[in-house]
């Protein structure tokens, strides 16, 4: 990696003024920046490190939902007695992350911030209808991640938690990337008080709805409503490991998986 | 004391391993190293039009910058092929020069381009992203079939066609007849997929120059250290061998391909000489990808005819094989004599013919990869087999058995040039059969058909030809080496044991398999018998560990050894004992008078040989230290029968491994806990070529697309099921242990017993093949393009 300093935050003011610096990055734990830097593909001057600022830890169960800080890692949610009671469908999510190592490193508030287009927990986010607290303001989980890598949040603006509302139920189904094991698609389907939702990682550029399960669902939540729902494969990713049209087929399978799932 | 041999004792190296306290190539700092950062071209194919390193050459801890140019001025030589590979027409194949560093053009992505020397890693990178090189780049070819087809890119001027060589082996005129008047022929094209070896340790390489001594030493990530000095230092950097020294210390996988003679080897132990200070080159993963040499690379036409009784009368063979930019150490001799020699398989096919174009491309080079042409050769033969089977309609195991060799046929001379000299496949079937419950497997096909899921299970057979070999007979098919094993045992005045051997352990446990046969051959504990290997000033000259022959033939210089030991200890004995040298023998650790109870145990024979107070000086020198070198009489032939059982999920392609059952022959087990951990890991990666490696390169930039484990799909613990592992032990008739080899035999007989379960499973949908590695949207589209309504 190149040379660059290294800040430990002591508090989010802290964070949020190292962050003024050029070309500073947080870590907020790293899984996918360091192997970054490693292959040498950034170059920032500074890396602000979170991992100390203690109010961003933590799980708590708050206005029907739950409410989780953004260096919470992966592991707790995946174990958290909370997240598993209100909102299972998420606690399992987290332990499809990764390996053992990444959910021991690994945040919520970094994987949502990374938004990488097959990352899991951006599917919870719109799946869930969540909302993102960050030091600024409170954005909703549908108009945060805007593009591949891309999201609302501005240049000094820094994810505090995810509030996640409860839902009646929920579930994520994942077909893994043999090689790499992210999402080559994922779909987390919730059913609702205000509807169902559906959201796809992995499949296209970034986190996105499929409004026509979401309605075939809100008639009839079964697996056989979105049966013969097809994606188009216009604008999904294709690679060596996956065609779109593999991915657009992946989308209806997951979905009908999810909804079963749902029990 | 009980015999040890056949007993699974725990491995004496594991405690080092297991607690982090191995010594490798990475953990190895010399006083005042520097460090070495190698650039690597981006390109498949480009003309290096300028080299410009002067801004690097001045940044912060650089030390030197190389170029191919500064190699040349100091008469450096090529890299070179160990096996010469003649045409049909008996003339030699093209040998083209293999550069340390680019010598004005590169030729696939990863190639050498220089050298940045600096006292940290760090800093020799950032000044190599400084060096500009001005490249011209040209077309690329990267895919075997399309390398030998006209309007193909070129690799070599002087190889038109990128043709390296073209191979044949067996009687064409025969097998041509056979099929002319077969009551079926049973033909089939497929491709054997590209692999990268993936060893767990990166390959790594110390440079280190002695002025006071002038010796050069050279650690290593080496399979064999005497073959690296001899190609290195004779025809690399002209070091004489008394003046190099070549250390492979503890080394985390090899796999084959850390056999070989590699570039950044010659790089340090040259740019230390220049230097006068040590240099440490250690390859990151993506180095590994783009400059370890490959593995497998084939495209072949196959031909299977059969009489009216089924029985096989001819076997024609098609194979493109890609070499790569260059030619690797052993590279030509893996699509040919590792190849077409095994295609007999276990059957009694009369007629063989087999003929091979090997093409260079602008790819890494390729080279022996775990099983090294055997799984080539096992992967056609067993699928023309099965494919056969399925259009004959006749059980695939049935027509296995009515062509397999006889049990009293041995020794079997095969149309391909090899004189099997054991083995029993219907025994070793029939184990694995049982095991796997073939006989049932009807009724759990139904019961997943119920779940909606796809079941099949598929049966490989196979033979390699390891032991790797009597020297004269590779010397007459174009190898420029011997193949012998050295061994040296040195018994200590006290009684320890230092067991010096020319094998090299990187994995394969020998520091407790060859401690076994030592504990038992001289009555000793095994805790005083120390293995040591892996360098050249302390070893006898030794050709080191590939081909699954380290058993067969460095344990066989053991015993040789262990032998001469006896003879001496018994003169030494009979000396003490006052007894005709006839009547004492040795059994248990003690030399007894036969008849009697006066004996010497071994450690007072030894104590004497070094205390030589009352000693026969007349007949003997002092010291019990002996050395052998054994040079096999054929090849080992170990065989098997694996038996893969598998589902696939329709909706996605997902397949899921339920059983794979393992039944083998090895010969005589010395010991059978490291055995099956040679089958694990050779099924793992067997498996892994079959589900899910596959090397792939752009083709049309050159580019190689899977560079790094996001995109290459190693195969993990939760890939694999639990292997049901048996063994079925007919003896090698010809090497002093009965021993056949191991190592090899997972990666070889995984792959078929695996497509073939694929296909299987996929009989209902109409599919006669589907190639490798079966990932789920392949399977998804075999299962979307065969249309269930042609179901039956």
């Amino acid at each position: 990696m190149y040379e660059f300093t290294y800040h430990k935050a002591g508090s989010l003011d802290d964070a949020t003024k190292l962050l003024g610096a050029e070309e500073a990055k947080l870590v907020a734990g790293g899984m996918t920046l360091i192997p970054t830097l490693k292959l040498r593909l950034a170059k920032p001057s500074d890396l602000v490190d979170l991992g100390s600022i203690a109010s961003l830890k933590g799980i708590k169960e708050e206005g029907g939902g739950v409410t989780i800080g953004a260096m919470t890692r992966h592991i707790d949610v995946n174990r958290s007695s909370v997240v598993k009671s209100v909102i299972p469908g998420l606690a399992a999510l987290a332990g499809m992350i990764g390996d053992p190592a990444v959910r021991n490193r690994g945040t919520m508030g970094g994987s949502v911030a990374n938004n990488d287009p097959a990352a899991d927990y951006p599917a919870a986010v719109v799946g869930l209808g969540a909302t993102v607290v960050t030091t600024k303001r409170e954005i909703a989980g549908d108009g945060f991640f805007t593009g591949m890598f891309e999201t609302a949040l501005g240049q000094d603006e820094i994810i505090t938690a995810i509030k996640f509302p409860k839902p009646q139920a929920s579930a994520y189904q994942k077909f893994r990337n043999p090689a790499s094991r992210y999402a080559i698609v994922g779909v987390f389907v919730a059913r609702t008080a205000g509807g169902v939702r559906v959201a796809v990682t992995g499949a296209g550029p970034c986190v996105f709805r499929v409004p026509e399960m979401e309605a075939a669902l809100g008639k009839s939540f079964s697996a056989d409503a979105i049966k013969d729902i097809a994606i188009p494969e216009d604008g999904l990713n294709s690679d060596i490991h996956a065609s779109a049209e593999y991915r657009a087929h992946l989308v209806n399978v997951m979905a009908r998986r999810a909804v079963a799932a749902c029990g | 004391m009980a015999p040890s041999i056949g007993t699974p004792v725990r491995r004496k190296e594991d405690y080092r391993f297991i607690t982090g306290q191995g010594t490798y190539t990475d953990d190895i700092d010399r006083p005042g190293q520097l460090h070495a950062y190698i650039l690597r071209s981006p390109h498949a194919h480009a003309a290096i039009r300028s080299i410009d390193t002067k801004a690097a050459a001045g940044a912060t801890g650089v030390v030197a910058i190389f170029t191919g140019a500064d190699m040349a001025k100091d008469g450096i030589g090529g890299l070179p092929c160990g096996w010469l590979i003649n045409n049909k027409d008996g003339s030699p194949m093209k040998e083209p020069p293999h550069p340390v560093l680019a010598d004005g053009r590169v030729r696939h992505v990863g190639d050498p381009v220089a050298v940045v020397i600096a006292d940290t890693l760090g800093h020799a990178r950032d000044a190599a992203e400084t060096i500009e090189v001005d490249y011209a780049v040209e077309p690329a070819i990267v895919d075997a079939a399309a390398a030998v087809k006209s309007g193909a890119a070129q690799v070599w001027p002087d190889a038109p066609g990128n043709l390296c060589y073209d191979w044949g082996l067996g009687d064409a005129a025969a097998v041509d007849a056979a099929i002319a008047k077969a009551a079926r022929v049973v033909k089939l094209d497929l491709v054997n997929n590209r692999l990268v070896p993936n060893a767990m340790e990166p390959r790594a390489a110390i440079g280190e120059f002695d002025r006071a001594t002038g010796e050069h030493t050279l650690y290593t990530t080496s399979q064999n250290p005497h073959v690296i000095r001899l190609l290195m230092g004779a025809f690399v950097l002209h070091i004489p061998e008394a003046k190099l020294r070549v250390v492979a210390p503890d080394v985390g996988g090899g796999f084959g391909s850390k056999i070989y003679h590699y570039a950044e080897e010659a790089i340090v132990t040259w740019a230390a000489g220049k230097v006068r200070k040590p240099i440490k080159w250690t390859a990151e993963r993506s180095e590994s990808f783009m400059s370890d040499a490959h593995g497998r690379d084939h495209v072949t036409h196959v031909e299977l005819a059969l009489d009216a009784d089924d029985k096989f009368t001819a076997l024609k063979v098609s194979t493109i094989a890609n070499m790569g930019a260059y030619l690797s150490t052993f590279a030509t001799c893996i699509p040919t004599y590792l190849y077409g020699t095994l295609l007999a398989g276990t059957y009694t096919t009369p007629a063989i013919y087999v003929e091979t174009k090997a093409v260079f491309t602008h790819t890494v080079p390729v080279d022996a990869y775990r099983g090294a042409g055997r799984p080539e050769a096992t992967y056609l033969l067993e699928r023309i087999v099965d494919l056969a089977a399925d259009e004959l309609g006749v059980d695939p195991a049935e027509l296995r058995r009515k062509n397999f060799i006889a049990r009293d046929a041995y020794p079997y001379q095969t149309p391909v040039a090899l004189q099997y000299d054991s083995g029993d496949y219907f025994a070793t079937l029939d184990k694995a059969m049982a095991a796997a419950d073939y006989a049932g497997f009807e009724a759990r096909r139904r019961e997943a058909a119920g779940r909606g899921k796809l079941r099949g299970i598929g049966i490989a057979t196979y033979i390699e030809a390891c032991g790797i070999a009597p020297s004269a007979v590779v010397g007459s098919l174009g190898a420029r080496a011997g193949l012998f094993e050295s061994a040296e045992i040195r018994v200590h005045p006290t009684g320890s044991i230092s067991v010096l051997t020319g094998s090299h352990s990187h994995g394969q446990g020998h520091e407790t398999t060859f401690a076994q046969l030592v504990a038992d051959g001289l009555g000793v504990p095994i805790d005083s018998v120390e293995i040591v290997h892996g360098d050249t000033n302390k070893i006898p000259y030794g050709m080191g560990t590939y081909g699954s022959r380290s058993l067969a033939v460095g344990g066989s210089a053991i015993m040789k050894a262990m032998d001469k030991v006896i003879a001496k200890g018994r003169k030494i004995a009979a000396h003490l004992l006052e007894a005709s040298e006839a009547d004492v023998e040795f059994k248990d650790g003690a030399f007894t008078v036969a008849g009697t109870d006066r004996s010497k145990s071994f450690g007072e024979v030894a104590l004497t040989a070094y205390v030589p107070h009352n000693f026969p000086h007349e007949e003997l020198e002092p010291g019990l230290d002996e050395q052998a070198f054994y040079d096999p009489k054929n090849f080992t032939f170990p065989s098997g029968a694996h038996i893969a059982e598998i589902e696939i999920d329709p909706d996605t392609g997902h397949l899921t491994i339920c059983r794979f059952t393992a039944s083998d022959d090895f010969g005589r087990i010395i010991n059978p806990m490291i055995v099956s951990g040679q089958v694990h890991g050779g099924l793992a990666q067997g498996i892994g070529q079959a589900l899910l490696e596959g090397c792939v390169y752009d083709k049309s930039t050159g580019q190689l697309l899977t560079g790094s484990y996001n995109d290459y799909a190693m195969p993990r613990a939760d890939d694999l099921p639990s292997f049901a592992l048996s063994t079925n032990v007919t003896l090698c008739t010809h090497n002093p242990l009965g021993v056949k080899g191991c190592g090899e035999a997972g990666a070889i007989g995984a792959p078929a017993a695996l497509t073939n379960a694929i296909v299987d499973a996929l009989k209902a949908y109409g599919v006669r093949h589907v190639e490798m590695p079966a990932t789920p949207e392949r399977l998804w589209r075999v299962i979307q393009q065969n249309h269930p309504a042609q179901a039956a």
